[in-house]
């Protein structure tokens, strides 16, 4: 094996190695988008338990209970962990 | 008067909207994140960003036509209605393939400056008035401010630092939207004129 040859794969093998860790900080960073939006929700009903009226339901009209705000942003996080995230991460894969 | 007693309080709409938005946001986070071509690689998703804005701007028009409250909330909830629907529909457009040019962004640039400035037209109070009157002029200034991102990504289409304010845009956006309050103080300030505080 030249010693040039040897210096390109040795290159070639370090661009894969950066490109195989950028693509896996990104599948990370999508795989945590959902979760983080949850845990935001978790953190929101902890922080302003008054905002989930399904905690203390006596007395509070239709509307009232069916807005939950801090349960919508879990439910988003929810659905685009189950929904978006694994095709998003499947396509990642693919393209490496 | 017996819609109004039926009706969602105008707080719980805002927190629907703030839903929406926050779907929009975080698809254009991992949109971002992933890069057009793998967000492309399945064609259902190009459509899912345009498609969820110009169902936004639809329902905007039924909270027009029921919160009368005032003209200008009706002129307000009217023009976010249509530029919602021109946004989503010149993306699906453009993903469509029926458009072709990266001016169609210059939408999302009138969107946003629209949308902001009707924020701040149809608030008639100071800052801290109470926490909703904070909140419409904190909106109004971060979307005619967030509408140098769009700007940028109709000049560069692959900007990535434009692509991910725009992004960001929507979360922050989706965060004072479930801040509001019909009535609540804002950073211990509440006018006497701005009814029976709440949390």
């Amino acid at each position: 094996m030249s010693a040039d040859y040897a210096h390109q794969r040795l290159g070639q093998t370090e661009k894969e190695h950066i490109a195989r860790a950028v693509s896996s900080t990104r599948v990370r960073i999508v795989l945590a988008l959902g979760p983080a939006t949850a845990i935001g929700g978790i953190a929101w009903a902890f922080l302003q338990p008054w905002r989930l009226t399904l905690l203390h339901p006596y007395g509070q009209g239709f509307w009232w209970l069916f807005a939950e705000p801090p349960l919508y942003v879990v439910l988003v996080g929810v659905l685009f962990r189950l929904l978006i995230a694994p095709g998003l991460v499947e396509d990642m894969e693919e393209t490496d | 008067m017996i819609v109004a007693g039926i009706e969602p309080k105008a707080e719980m709409v805002h927190w629907w909207f703030a839903t929406g938005i926050l779907i929009l946001g975080l698809l254009l986070v991992a949109e971002v994140v992933v890069g057009p071509e793998v967000w492309g690689r399945r064609p259902w998703r190009r459509y899912l960003w345009p498609g969820l804005c110009f169902l936004l701007g639809v329902l905007m028009w039924p909270v027009m036509a029921l919160y009368t409250n005032s003209m200008i909330h009706m002129v307000a909830h009217g023009s976010w209605a249509q530029v919602l629907m021109l946004t989503g529909g010149a993306e699906l457009g453009v993903v469509r393939g029926k458009l072709h040019s990266q001016y169609w962004r210059l939408t999302s640039v009138v969107a946003l400056l629209v949308s902001g400035t009707a924020f701040l037209v149809h608030e008639q109070n100071g800052w801290y008035f109470a926490r909703a009157a904070f909140l419409h002029h904190a909106l109004g200034w971060t979307l005619i401010v967030a509408a140098v991102f769009p700007l940028a990504q109709a000049v560069r289409p692959r900007s990535v630092v434009a692509a991910s304010g725009f992004a960001l845009t929507f979360l922050v956006i989706a965060v004072l939207l479930f801040c509001d309050r019909d009535s609540a103080a804002i950073f211990g300030h509440f006018s006497t004129f701005a009814g029976v505080p709440h949390r």
